[in-house]
């Protein structure tokens, strides 16, 4: 089940290339997609590591940079724009008291006050959600990525629960409405599911970064956390960095620079 | 013996009417969920559980409740429990179809659902919860239908039960305490996050399940010849005020460990249950009067000769039944959930059709119950006639 994934896009890639030269009907916006398309080439050169982590350097972001950021995120995943209690996101900001609220920062500097944080999945190396998943749904890849199989999931929201970060939405209704320009590379979900940030995973099975980290203009560094030559250990060597409710066990693989 | 569910007074088919009038209604409701998703509750990306699970884990331990009767009757050889056993083991049989019923309506993909045994995953709580309840009602169903189907034919059941009553009253433990533990095990959830939690459950049920089963035996007592027996009555009321003593004192333990630790964590969730938090005091109503309910069935329940009048005895048990319910059934999962991941509330409250729609499981366990207990009552009205 681990390797599938990658097989599973080659093998799409290596269709895809057949099919590109066709008509890709189907798809709907069938024809512009078509030269988006990626082929087995691109899947040539995966990036791998044992466990993905990420550093970001929450100085260097301004609020400009972490829309960008965003945007990039749900536009490419097809996450629907749902205003509410019942929304759905991958990527987002808050302050340092949601971020951190372990931490009970009773006099935090002006700095940190006013600065805001971005908010993903942890990809915990020790993720609560993968463990009380009945179905495995949610499962953790040999490179250490939490990602979800969306066709498995009973929604049954356990994962909700057991993530400590909050980092999990579900579809409560059907989000393909809110979905303004539908991305046909990339699957929408359906209702009744729960979702969540995948590191992108299908970005580094073509040896690409996610994509918040391309968008983040250098303030967020992707890597092998267990690799001590990678871009993260190498930052995470010379500077401080936090994680959000480490007392939960989960050990994640974010860090904040702060 | 299913035959004796077929003919029945206006009554009895009128209160099957009127549980599947209520199953239709509920029933428009879950299609309108069906078809639109899980949007037409009050639940929310930060409360992602609500009235259903809670209705859920209220049931269970109705369910569980079973062997406060089996355990004496069967273990000890307590006789005065020979006319009250089966509507127990009946009434968890209702119990578990309606939990199973309550995590059917929670599930966001349904049709998906045997995923949970097509990819069994033992290291997931809810694997094992779905274990023991299916397991607990195949154990009720064959010794509550073969024990009374020997004694209609007037015959010693059949010596194979007997294990299977063993394994019953552990089960039943079992089943509880695997419930709390899906709550129990999550790292970032303080209010659930404690080890008495089963213990907590196990004491709620074995005082509220109890006294629901008195409760419907009186009313059917008052309905059909159907007498319990005094001896029964007093004995059963006993060990529900014991085991709400136990529950009230355990949840005073939960207080001290959080109020004298000092631990914000530990004290948020009861904070916002009893005082709200950063505002937001939607819970208070619901637990205080939780709690006044509490303490007031107790200082009915305590004096004997208070315990042992039935003008005071079924105020007492109405009163411990809304109290843990409220407790059980409102406050512990939004507990669970407030304040979130963020340290900020999001109100929960379920909606209109939220409750129809668990109306509906609350009817099919009716039906259910009302038909199990017509085969019951009638099988020992022809029995005690023909002495």
């Amino acid at each position: 089940m681990k390797s599938s994934r990658r097989d599973f896009l080659k093998i799409a890639g290596v269709s895809a290339l057949g099919l590109s030269a066709g008509t890709l009907g189907f798809l709907g916006e069938g024809a512009q997609a078509a030269d988006a398309l990626p082929t087995a080439q691109d899947f040539a050169k995966p990036s791998n590591a044992k466990q993905w982590g990420m550093v970001i350097d929450t100085a260097k972001l301004d609020d400009a940079t972490m829309k960008k950021c965003i945007d990039a995120c749900h536009a490419t995943h097809n996450v629907p724009k749902i205003e509410g209690k019942q929304e759905i996101k991958w990527l987002w900001t808050d302050d340092f008291h949601a971020t951190f609220p372990t931490e009970f920062p009773t006099y935090l500097s002006d700095d940190l006050h006013h600065r805001k944080f971005l908010l993903l999945c942890n990809h915990c190396a020790n993720p609560a959600c993968v463990r009380v998943c009945p179905t495995k749904a949610t499962f953790k890849n040999n490179e250490g990525l939490v990602i979800m199989d969306y066709h498995r999931c009973i929604g049954c929201r356990y994962c909700m629960a057991g993530c400590p970060y909050g980092a999990r939405s579900f579809n409560f209704r059907d989000p393909e409405k809110f979905i303004a320009n539908m991305n046909p590379l990339y699957p929408h979900r359906t209702r009744g599911v729960v979702e969540k940030c995948t590191f992108c995973v299908e970005k580094l099975a073509q040896g690409k970064l996610p994509l918040c980290v391309e968008a983040s203009g250098g303030a967020m560094v992707f890597g092998d956390l267990e690799d001590p030559k990678s871009p993260v250990r190498q930052i995470l060597k010379d500077k401080y960095a936090v994680r959000r409710n480490p007392a939960a066990g989960t050990e994640p693989s974010v860090f904040y620079i702060l | 013996m299913i035959e004796k569910a077929l003919k029945g007074s206006p009554r009895y088919f009128g209160a099957l009417l009127a549980f599947l009038a209520l199953m239709g209604i509920g029933g428009g409701f879950y299609l309108i969920q069906l078809n639109n998703g899980l949007m037409i509750t009050g639940l929310s990306r930060d409360v992602s559980w609500g009235f259903y699970i809670a209705q859920f884990t209220y049931m269970v331990g109705v369910a569980a409740s079973a062997v406060m009767l089996v355990l004496p009757y069967y273990f000890h050889h307590y006789k005065a429990y020979s006319k009250m056993i089966i509507m127990g083991e009946f009434l968890a049989i209702a119990a578990v179809i309606m939990c199973l019923g309550f995590i059917v309506i929670d599930i966001g993909q349904p049709q998906r659902m045997l995923n949970v045994l097509i990819n069994s995953t033992p290291r997931s709580v809810l694997f094992w919860d779905m274990v023991v309840l299916n397991g607990y009602l195949v154990l009720n169903v064959v010794i509550g239908w073969t024990s009374l189907m020997a004694y209609w034919k007037r015959v010693t059941p059949p010596a194979w039960v007997k294990p299977l009553v063993y394994l019953s009253i552990i089960w039943a433990f079992s089943i509880h305490t695997v419930t709390a533990f899906l709550y129990a095990g999550l790292p970032g959830r303080h209010f659930w996050l404690t080890a008495i939690l089963a213990a907590r459950f196990l004491s709620s049920a074995f005082c509220s399940g109890p006294s629901i089963l008195l409760l419907m035996t009186l009313l059917v007592g008052k309905l059909t010849k159907f007498d319990p027996g005094k001896e029964a009555v007093k004995t059963l009321s006993t060990t529900i005020t014991y085991a709400m003593c136990v529950n009230v004192f355990f949840f005073f333990l939960e207080l001290f460990t959080a109020f004298y630790s000092n631990m914000p964590g530990h004290m948020a969730p009861i904070e916002f249950l009893f005082n709200g938090f950063q505002g937001s005091t939607y819970m208070t109503p619901f637990m205080w009067t939780a709690s006044f309910l509490a303490i007031g069935s107790l200082i009915l329940l305590i004096p004997p000769r208070w315990r042992e009048n039935r003008d005071m005895l079924v105020p007492a048990l109405i009163m411990l039944v809304i109290g843990t319910w409220l407790d059980k059934g409102m406050g512990l999962i939004a507990a669970g959930f407030t304040p979130n991941p963020f340290e900020r509330v999001t109100e929960y409250l379920p909606t209109g059709p939220e409750m129809m729609i668990a109306l509906m499981i609350y009817a099919t366990g009716g039906f259910v119950l009302t038909v199990l207990w017509k085969i019951a009552l009638e099988v020992r009205a022809e029995v005690e006639g023909s002495v």
